[in-house]
């Protein structure tokens, strides 16, 4: 048991148009890659809008089934969980956080109430102290405490806050993989460090696997020890996080690492300005 | 001193409801002051809930209850008054043709039941005093110059892609030849790659019709590639002010100094420190200076006082205590602040 994730040419395509003129619109193109259980690891994914990252984590989050491709999680293939108990299973290490904080919570719902129903349902804490104590364990890991996430609606939390409760909740069940999907795009820039840095924390202590899916480069290149770069759903280089992003090999790469705003342009743009 | 394009004095814009007798009030901007040179591109930064978009629609004047101007001025080169006394009708003339705006979120702008060219129709069209042919003689010189075909303007808004969507809502602002322009967050919701592009567009484009420009994004490596002047705010005051370049090399207030230090970057692996803490809340803004909960060079002064916005000999404008007192001898270093002064607190 020594591959937590592997996913071995998954491809996902969607049809488009009616009866006539249909066409087939591939999102995700054989994509193959593996995380190991052994050495716990940041994996980005790195793409620009339509290049099918959603989609693939959808796929490994078991929300969307592929065309066609196998993924497995510790060695048991997601498609043929068909029980309740196995798909509850499955839930409980892998856990899902989202891009935006303010849209994931319902409004009109208090917060801590999805904390609640994840350490009944994932946890199996069917007392309410048992819960209680469950949410505010997961709200220390990310520097919060149950004090001043409860009873609160999710307008009444500052954005950070929102999203570091969004982890706590995928905490609780202690998964082994957590898969984000933008997780700080819709984060304030002041506020964004702190997130990433959580998860370089929940990869150093708590020996959790993040899948970040990302489209900033310098935060990629920051926290995450892998990264795959997604160009129309497929491929286009994968590998050592620091070596990808310092010396692209394909040109889309380099095109997308010259599109990124550097802080050096300062000097170029105001002084030819 | 060259003419001020804009000029705002001690503004302040509070959100002020009131229910059975209980008044309550937001202070969303507070005391702001600054000008904004002719041909310059001004930028706003600051994170969410500092105030920074109630103050454009401040010097809008789109401002709707509960959000009141309570004092300060805000006076535009071409008019001869300030703002606040233009009457509806007056407003309805600057409006497009000398002040114009680009708002964020491209998607929602555009009325999606409407094609392009009816939205141009109703946008720009009134504001020309041209001829329908004429005008969209004018409409297509315009798109060819954005990089649009003029094919666009049949299509749907749904039917364009966020970036295409973006340079048709920077056409429609900018197809009048505004003196003034308003960007709010125009490119984050953009992609890194079409980001680029459109930061490009718009400083072309800002160039060659020779606006002045506030540019308002809460991202700092926008505002470094984009920006000639940078205001950061912070919950609803301005704190420091002075040229983008000076800004990155040498930020004053702990504030910015936490923001610049703070970005990551390619090639750089050294730790970044987040700054702890939430922004305040402006119904209850705490006393004295508003940034000192999570300062960390915050004395008893700080919690007493609010400092003002000092002018230093340099020419730049910052607002703390630490800094303002001992311009000479600052109390740390002149280069980056390091991530250890953080550590501590």
């Amino acid at each position: 048991m020594s591959t937590l994730l592997s996913v071995d040419n998954l491809t996902k395509s969607f049809a488009r148009g009616g009866i006539f003129g249909r066409t087939e619109f591939v999102a995700v193109d054989h994509v193959s890659f593996s995380l190991e259980s052994a050495t716990p690891e940041i994996f980005a994914i790195i793409g620009e809008s339509g290049s099918g990252k959603t989609t693939l984590a959808r796929m490994v989050l078991n929300t969307m089934s592929p065309s066609s491709g196998v993924i497995r999680f510790q060695g048991t293939d997601i498609s043929r969980l068909r029980t309740g108990r196995d798909r509850l299973q499955f839930m409980r290490k892998v856990q899902p956080i989202f891009q935006n904080p303010s849209e994931a919570f319902n409004p009109l719902k208090r917060v801590d109430r999805y904390l609640f129903a994840s350490a009944y349902h994932f946890a199996g804490c069917r007392s309410r102290d048992g819960r209680e104590i469950a949410a505010d364990e997961a709200l220390k890991k990310v520097g919060l405490s149950l004090a001043e996430v409860k009873g609160r609606f999710p307008h009444e939390l500052s954005g950070g806050q929102l999203q570091r409760t969004a982890i706590a909740r995928a905490l609780i069940s202690s998964p082994a993989l957590i898969v984000a999907d933008e997780p700080v795009s819709m984060v304030d820039a002041s506020l964004r460090m702190s997130i990433v840095n959580l998860f370089k924390t929940l990869r150093d202590e708590l020996k959790v696997s993040i899948v970040y899916i990302t489209h900033d480069l310098a935060t990629a290149y920051y926290i995450s020890d892998r990264v795959l770069i997604l160009q129309k759903g497929k491929v286009v280089e994968m590998g050592s996080a620091r070596q990808v992003l310092s010396e692209p090999h394909h040109p889309y790469t380099v095109r997308l690492r010259e599109s990124i705003l550097s802080l050096d342009d300062v000097e170029r743009v105001h002084t030819s300005g | 001193m060259e003419e001020a394009a804009l000029s705002v004095q001690n503004l302040r814009a509070y959100y002020v409801t009131g229910h059975f007798g209980m008044q309550r009030e937001v202070r969303a901007v507070d005391d702001v002051s600054l000008s904004v040179r002719k041909n310059e591109i001004y930028g706003i930064a600051g994170e969410s809930s500092c105030g920074k978009s109630t103050f454009i629609k401040t010097v809008a004047a789109a401002i709707r209850p509960p959000l009141r101007v309570l004092g300060g001025s805000i006076k535009y080169s071409f008019l001869d008054r300030d703002l606040y006394d233009l009457d509806e009708r007056k407003l309805a003339d600057i409006r497009w043709n000398h002040l114009s705006f680009i708002p964020q979120g491209s998607m929602n702008v555009l009325n999606p039941v409407r094609r392009i060219r009816e939205s141009f129709q109703d946008f720009a069209f009134p504001h020309m005093g041209l001829g329908r042919s004429e005008f969209f003689d004018v409409v297509n010189r315009h798109l060819e110059r954005l990089q649009l075909s003029p094919s666009i303007l049949s299509a749907f808004p749904h039917e364009l892609s966020g970036g295409m969507r973006q340079r048709v809502a920077i056409a429609l602002a900018t197809v009048c030849r505004p003196e003034f322009i308003i960007a709010d967050e125009p490119t984050t919701a953009l992609d890194v790659v079409v980001q680029k592009d459109v930061l490009a567009l718009i400083l072309e484009t800002q160039r060659e019709i020779g606006s002045s420009m506030i540019f308002v994004t809460h991202d700092l490596t926008v505002h470094a590639n984009i920006s000639n002047r940078l205001g950061i705010m912070y919950a609803g005051r301005l704190i420091e002010e002075g040229p983008t370049r000076e800004i990155f090399h040498d930020p004053l207030h702990p504030y910015s100094r936490h923001l610049v230090a703070s970005l990551p970057r390619i090639g750089d692996l050294t730790p970044k420190i987040a700054l702890t803490g939430a922004p305040p809340n402006l119904a209850q803004p705490p006393s004295g200076c508003r940034f000192h909960p999570r300062c960390p060079l915050a004395t008893d002064l700080c919690r007493q006082a609010s400092p003002e916005l000092t002018t230093l000999s340099s020419g730049r404008r910052v607002a703390c205590y630490a800094v303002a007192s001992a311009p000479a001898t600052r109390p740390m270093t002149n280069d980056r602040m390091t991530n250890d002064k953080f550590k501590s607190f």
